[in-house]
Order: structure tokens, then sequence, then C-alpha cells
């Protein structure tokens, strides 16, 4: 019996990861100070998006662009960002729920 | 007349000056100036120094200036008015024709060039003219020499949505081009009309233009878009024109340009940035806005981080990147191996601008 299971045993079914959905507050240095994401998602991860979003206004203010938020769509997510005072805030939300704002 | 009209107090009538040594010319102007809705005060002199003691001791308007004067001829009389009096109108009516004496007037920075028959074959032309020079304010828009082709007049007179008739002048020949609110209306030389007429003056390569007062009410008969007609006119020209290669991508790159901009005008954007998606970032192009090297970078950068951050959330595909800030809203996109940046002013409705930007961008290398 033990040899048949290992043939008929079911093959175990990839796991869909979910897409992010949440928002989170991050400081200056991209430092995550709250958020509302899924803790399927490691701080570290959540923690490189902030900085690439701090990156982009950072950049955009030395382009003499200054922008005050801004939306990435891709196929089937959304970030939208807004700068703060010290840091920003960022929506994370999958292309079919409504955005936060109509960027 | 207007009873409004008829009742303007003296002080807010405006002044002008005739000078012309023929004294039957000065009643004629006087006539044909008295008619004038803003009712004018006319003052005449019969020569330039007394012209220049004239326009010292009260304010004028307008001097309208014969150029075969005694003592100190017409163009040394306009030459001074302009270094003393730079807000002045300046009308030449004179019987001397010619282009030299003509594009000469028009270097000095007159207003207006008038052949004295013309003017009694076409007195309400004339009249009319000097109404709308006496009813532009005099500090606002700018003014100067000209030298520029008649294609870039005709387009700057559409792109800022003018109305107008232009009227062209080249040796002998006489040419009407007729604008209103930015679209061409109809072009007349000789015995053509239309876009026959419009394409052969196009073909002038110099000449005088003047501003005429706009007529609304002309026949229209043409109704295609200008920049559709600017550029198969210019494509005509390049065509039947013998040309070394370099002065041809010249031209083509100066066409580029022209179509570019009066797109960009067209559509209402502020400024747009196209970068090569991946190669030197100094090949890329920026319309419309200083700092362009930054810009460029920047358009690269935010794609890289935009595509960075798709494949850490697996969030699939980058479609575009919008952003806004108190001055501007911009959207940012790819299309055919080409990153585009382009710049919207605030007032433009969010909700329309990604369908604008790939429209934009869908004619711009067309």
């Amino acid at each position: 019996m033990g040899i048949l299971k290992k043939f008929f045993r079911r093959k175990r079914q990839a796991r869909v990861q979910e897409l992010p959905t949440g928002s989170m507050t991050v400081n200056a240095k991209g430092d995550l100070l709250t958020s509302t994401v899924s803790s399927n998602y490691s701080r570290k991860l959540l923690t490189d998006v902030s900085r690439e979003v701090l990156g982009i206004f950072r950049e955009a203010r030395e382009a003499q662009l200054p922008l005050a938020e801004f939306t990435v769509h891709f196929g089937s997510l959304r970030i939208t960002a807004r700068e703060m005072r010290n840091g920003a805030v960022i929506f994370l939300l999958p292309a079919t729920k409504p955005a936060p704002t109509q960027n | 007349m207007p009873l409004a009209v008829m009742q303007l107090p003296m002080e807010s009538r405006h002044n002008i000056l005739i000078v012309d040594d023929d004294p039957d010319w000065l009643d004629v102007c006087r006539e044909a100036l008295s008619q004038l809705p803003s009712k004018p005060q006319i003052r005449t002199t019969n020569n330039g120094p007394r012209a220049l003691a004239m326009l010292d001791a009260a304010p004028f308007r307008l001097m309208i200036c014969d150029l075969k004067l005694p003592k100190m001829d017409g163009i040394q009389v306009l030459s001074l008015v302009h270094k003393r009096y730079p807000d002045l109108r300046t009308v030449v009516l004179t019987g001397l024709e010619g282009e030299e004496i003509r594009s000469r007037s028009y270097s000095l920075g007159v207003d207006l060039f008038w052949l004295k028959h013309d003017m009694q074959q076409n007195p309400k032309m004339f009249s009319d003219c000097i109404e709308s020079l006496l009813g532009r304010e005099s500090n606002s828009g700018f003014r100067g020499i000209q030298s520029k082709s008649l294609m870039d007049i005709i387009q700057l007179e559409c792109m800022s949505r003018n109305s107008t008739a232009l009227r062209i002048t080249q040796g002998p020949l006489v040419a009407k081009i007729w604008i209103q609110d930015g679209e061409l209306l109809d072009a007349q030389v000789g015995n053509m009309r239309g876009e026959p007429a419009f394409q052969k003056i196009l073909a002038w390569k110099s000449g005088t233009f003047e501003n005429l007062p706009a007529e609304p009410d002309h026949e229209r008969t043409i109704s295609r878009s200008i920049n559709a007609l600017l550029l198969e006119t210019a494509q005509a020209i390049d065509e039947t024109a013998e040309t070394a290669p370099t002065e041809m991508l010249e031209r083509a790159d100066h066409r580029k340009t022209v179509w570019r901009l009066s797109l960009m005008a067209g559509e209402g954007a502020e400024f747009v940035v196209s970068v090569p998606a991946g190669g030197p970032v100094d090949k890329g192009e920026v319309w419309g806005a200083p700092f362009a090297e930054q810009l460029a970078g920047w358009t690269r950068k935010v794609s890289e981080a935009g595509k960075h951050l798709g494949d850490r959330l697996e969030a699939g595909p980058l479609s575009h990147i919008a952003g806004c800030s108190a001055e501007r809203n911009m959207v940012m996109l790819s299309r055919d191996d080409k990153l585009f940046l382009v710049a919207w002013p605030p007032s433009e409705a969010e909700t329309d601008l990604l369908e604008k930007t790939k429209k934009l961008v869908a004619s711009w290398e067309s």
C-alpha cells in the first residue's frame, strides 16, 4: 500500500499567490510605519517597494518635475503613492478594485 | 452711428497724425478717417520735422506717413519715431511701389504698408485696418521684425486660434489668406481660390505680409485641417524643388518639428519627452520644456523603477504611470521601443489624460 500511495497520491496544487491589497505609511527613509497589507508579504518586500516609491518622488524633484502623487498601473495591480511631509502613504490595489484616486 | 460712440469724450478719443506733403491727400485721409466708428481726432502736417515736434507736444496713438516728404524723407521720420515712441502705431501710405520699399518699411517696424491707389480702390478696407490698429491694446503682445517662412506665420496664426486676413505680397503679386478662429477659410491669388491658391502662395520664398481685420463672413472654400494641408504642401514643394540631400533632411526635420509643436499645441500638452526604451538616454528628445537632460533621465529611471516594482510584486506588465502636482499632470507610457512622458496642465480632466496621451503618442511619429 505504501508503494501504491506514492504513485496515486494527488499532486499538491500550486498555491495561488494573492495580489497585495492594502495601504502602508512609510517614513522618509522608506521604513514601514503602518501597514494593512497581508502578512504573507514580507516586511522586506514592502520596504523595497516603499524605497522604490520614495526614489521616484526624489528623482522627480531632481528633474524639476516635483510630484504630489503618482499611480503605477500594471496589468493586474495599481500602486498609488502620495508624498507626505516625512515620507509617503502607499496604496496597493488589484486592478479590479476601485482606486483611491482617478489616476 | 451708435449714440454711445457719438458721445465719446474728447480725452478718450485717439489722436491720429497724418504726414503728407500733398494737401489733397491730407483732405482725402481726413475725410476717410473721420468716418471711423471710434471718431479719432485727426491732426495733419506736411513735413517730418513738424511731425516730430507735434509728437513731442501731444500723445498720439497712430501716425500715417508718406515716404516722399520734403526736408526729411518718410523712412528717416519713421526711423526716428520708432526710437522715440516705440508704442506709436505707424502706417505707411505712399505712392512708391516696389518690394524693396515695402520690405524696408516693414523692417523699420511699421504696422501697415498701403499704396495710395490701393487705398483709393478699397477705402473701406483701409478704414477697417486703421480702426483695428487703433483698437489694439498698446501694452499687450510683442511687436518686432518678422523673418519667418510663410508656413511658420500661418501656423502661428492657426495655433493661437487667431482670426485674421493675411495679405501677402511678393513683387507685383498680391494674395490673401483668410483665417477664422485658427481655421483656414480661404486663400486667393489672382484667379485661383481655395487649396490650389494656398499651395501656390506657400511656394513663394519671400515677400511681406500684413494682418488685416478678420472677415468672419467670408465664404469658406477650404475644409481640410491646416496641419494636413501644410504637410501636403511642404511635401509638394520639396518634391518639385531640386535640393541637396542634406537640405532635404533639414527640411524634413523642420517639418517634423512644426508638426509636433502644432500637435502639442492642438492637444493642449505642456511638454513631451521621448526616450528610447534601451540604449543611451542622450538620444532622447524633449519638446516644450527646459531641463531636457534631467527629464529624459527621469523618464527612463521611473520606467525602470516601475518595471522593478512589477517584477517584485508579480503584478504583470507595466501599463503606464500617471502623476500629478499643483502645476501639472503627467502620463508616462511606452510605445514602439520608446518611452513617452507627456505633461498636461492641471486644468485637464484626469480621467481623459490617458486617452489623450495615447492619441498624442500615436500621432507623434506619423
